[in-house]
């Protein structure tokens, strides 16, 4: 996890970045800290901005304003080239007429590394990506998830303070971009470099990263570990675009202690108030599928707390681990609930009438002004 | 530069269209080689057998087909000096189609942005005129007491006797510019499929903008200065429209000497020659693109 930021530390440091093309603003006034040797995502749907944030970072973009500062120099104006800083490009973009050993060898020649000396840190590094045996060759002659690997030898070499990339596995298929999220991870943790990983896909930025940015129109949403931002997002875009969230419209009756307490159609619930994102007014009480339980309606054993009653089962999907129900309360609203598959229990039915109940502690409040499907419809990505 | 000539390439997958060429490929193939059959090489194949013939005869009373081999020491003997010369001037003219053709073929693909339509037209556009007709106006051009010369003279470090036309300098001007687009074209084509990230990907690994253009878009750029060199160079040695017009009989080039042997009637001497000529370029163009195959060339 990310170590506290101090004074003259090694961190990365965006404030009030800014791009505008014309009046459309695709990196709005950002700030972002980047703890130095951390794994980061950049997460986000495609054309919020991530690739523009990367290339300011890398000096292949002109901030319109604001100031991109590493480990306390500030390097907004600096040229790419003069940059402790080093890319893996989405497209890969390795040299087509120089061979993989040349092409990873590039960055030191350029920095004045003889060619012997270069010669063996080329060796250390395609072991380390694993391919060695293929020095000789051009990258035409490769496989994409090679090609990707030399991609990342070629910018790993130069030891970056910090390493970009961009959807590095994007154009990978799902099965070897699995094993390439375990290898990167591995050679992250290798080398200790700050790596930087843009990704649209929320899966990936949660197994992978120390620490994730959620990044919406230009601006990040919230930032934080996987697992806290997973459990208590402080938006609506976070609560959709990462995994999956129920909201339902309430509006808050009064605090009570560590409490708070929300009217809604169906009933009451409390929410910790250390879980709100706004505590009074409107708001959009949320709770992850998971953490929802149905019982038979009426039933007053099992409660969790927090109850909606008379709703009944409108879809049922079996998932092997699981199944996903589809239920719709009384208001007409339909939310989505996973029960574990444990032999115990039973199964329910299309048309089953259940109460939903989840403890007060799953629950979270955001504020009703935004959006409540924000962030559902990048959910095929 | 191993994309000029392929060079074997370890463990390439095994090329699939191999058992795809039927019929069909056949077909495709006719028109093209029933053209160079009756258009090329029966024509040579008549032009080496001439080069064979008897010197002693004539058009009026025919020649003598004697397999004649001495025609080509006597030829080359002969026409030694136009021959260096030919090569001379055409090398001269491809180097400063390079020196002028790179950077407005590279403006042209990297910098012109919206004028680039416009920019490749005006490269073009001397087409739409026939060569003779420009050449000639190049002939008014470089005239003594057009402005060129007239300016040239007033500089200080210049002779009042300055001449340009009738000049090697003239012949060597005027095959530059009438070749120029047949570099500058193919180096564009090649400029311009430069994948731009490559050059931000070199900036990325410490590449200043000098150095990523002579490590990155000059190696890639060799296609296109191959077919240029080539493209330029072969017509230039065999030109002799520039040198009829702006040259001197100092200047004469190898082309105008085939063309006086066949209107003096003497076919074999001509042919030797025309064949020699032919040889010596393909001889060079064989070395250079072998050489350009090679890293070293760059
Ligand atoms: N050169 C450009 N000119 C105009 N708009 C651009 C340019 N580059 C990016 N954009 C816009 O900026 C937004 C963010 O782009 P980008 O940073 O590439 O998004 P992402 O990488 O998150 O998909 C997009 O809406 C895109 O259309
Ligand atoms: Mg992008």
């Amino acid at each position: 996890m990310a170590e506290p930021v101090t004074a003259g530390s090694e961190d990365l440091v965006l404030a009030g970045l800014t791009k505008k093309y014309g009046d459309f603003a695709a990196v709005d006034a950002l700030d972002l800290t980047v703890p130095s040797g951390s794994f980061f995502a950049l997460l986000g749907p495609s054309g919020c901005g991530k690739t523009t944030t990367l290339r300011m970072v890398a000096g292949l973009e002109v901030p319109t304003a604001g100031t991109v500062t590493l480990a306390g120099e500030d390097i907004t104006r600096l040229k790419p080239y003069r940059r402790p800083v080093n890319t893996v490009f989405q497209s890969y973009a390795l040299f087509p007429h120089l061979t993989i050993r040349d092409n990873v060898a590039f960055g030191p020649r350029r920095k004045g590394v003889s060619k012997r000396e270069a010669a063996a840190e080329v060796n250390r590094m395609l072991d380390l990506v694993e391919l060695g045996e293929y020095a000789g060759r051009k990258p035409a002659q490769l496989s994409g998830g090679q090609q990707q690997r030399v991609a990342l030898a070629r910018a790993l070499i130069n030891h970056p303070q910090v390493l970009l990339l961009d959807e590095p596995l994007g154009a990978l298929d799902l099965k070897l971009r699995r094993q390439m999220q375990l290898e990167l991870k591995r050679i992250q943790i290798d080398v200790g470099l700050t790596f930087i990983h843009v990704t649209h896909d929320q899966e990936e930025a949660m197994t992978m990263a120390d620490t994730v940015a959620v990044m919406n129109q230009g601006r990040i949403e919230q930032m934080g570990a996987p697992e806290e931002l997973y459990d208590l997002p402080r938006t609506t875009f976070v609560a959709n675009f990462l995994g999956r969230s129920n909201l339902v419209a309430g509006s808050v009756t009064g605090t009570a202690g560590e409490e708070v307490s929300v009217q809604l159609d169906g009933g009451t619930v409390t929410a910790p108030v250390e879980r709100a994102a706004t505590a009074e007014g409107k708001v959009w009480v949320g709770v992850r599928p998971e953490k929802v339980h149905l019982k038979p309606a009426g039933d007053p054993a099992g409660g969790r707390g927090n109850e909606l009653r008379d709703a009944v089962v409108s879809d049922v999907s079996f998932a092997g681990v699981s199944t996903e129900y589809v239920v719709r309360l009384p208001s007409g609203q339909e939310l989505m609930v996973f029960e574990q598959n444990h032999t115990s229990q039973r199964r329910l039915h299309s048309g089953d009438r259940v109460d939903l109940t989840w403890a007060p502690e799953h629950t979270f409040l955001l504020d009703a002004a935004q959006d409540a499907s924000a962030g559902t419809q990048f959910d095929d990505e | 530069m191993a994309h000029v000539v392929p060079t074997e390439i370890p463990d390439a997958p095994p090329a699939p269209e191999q058992q795809r060429r039927g019929l069909a490929g056949y077909l495709l193939l006719t028109p093209g080689s029933l053209w160079l059959a009756v258009f090329f090489i029966v024509p040579t194949v008549s032009l080496v057998a001439t080069s064979l013939y008897d010197p002693s005869g004539s058009l009026e009373f025919g020649y003598q087909m004697t397999g004649h081999v001495q025609n080509y020491p006597h030829a080359i003997a002969e026409y030694w000096d136009p021959i260096v010369r030919s090569l001379q001037y055409a090398l001269i003219a491809t180097v400063a189609c390079m020196i002028l053709g790179y950077p407005l073929a590279y403006a042209i693909a990297f910098k012109a942005g919206r004028y680039k339509t416009i920019l490749l037209v005006a490269v073009i556009a001397p087409f739409f005129t026939s060569f003779l007709v420009r050449t000639l106006a190049w002939q008014y051009l470089l005239g003594d007491n057009e402005w060129v010369v007239t300016f040239l003279r007033w500089l200080p470090f210049t002779g009042a006797e300055l001449q340009l036309i009738n000049t090697p300098v003239a012949v060597v001007a005027g095959l530059t510019y009438n070749f120029l687009p047949f570099f500058v074209l193919p180096l564009y084509a090649s400029l311009e499929k430069i994948d731009h990230r490559l050059l931000e990907a070199a900036g990325d690994l410490y590449a200043s903008p000098f150095r990523g253009f002579l490590k990155v878009t000059l190696p890639l750029s060799m296609p296109g200065v191959v077919a240029g060199t080539l493209l330029t160079f072969i017509p230039a040695a065999g030109d002799y429209i520039n040198d009829e017009l702006l040259g001197s009989p100092k200047t004469r080039m190898v082309g105008n000497e085939i063309q006086s042997l066949f209107y003096a009637g003497d076919y074999p001497t001509a042919s030797a020659l025309s064949v020699a000529l032919m040889v010596t370029i393909v001889l060079l163009v064989a070395v250079y693109v072998w050489r350009a195959g090679t890293d070293e060339l760059v």
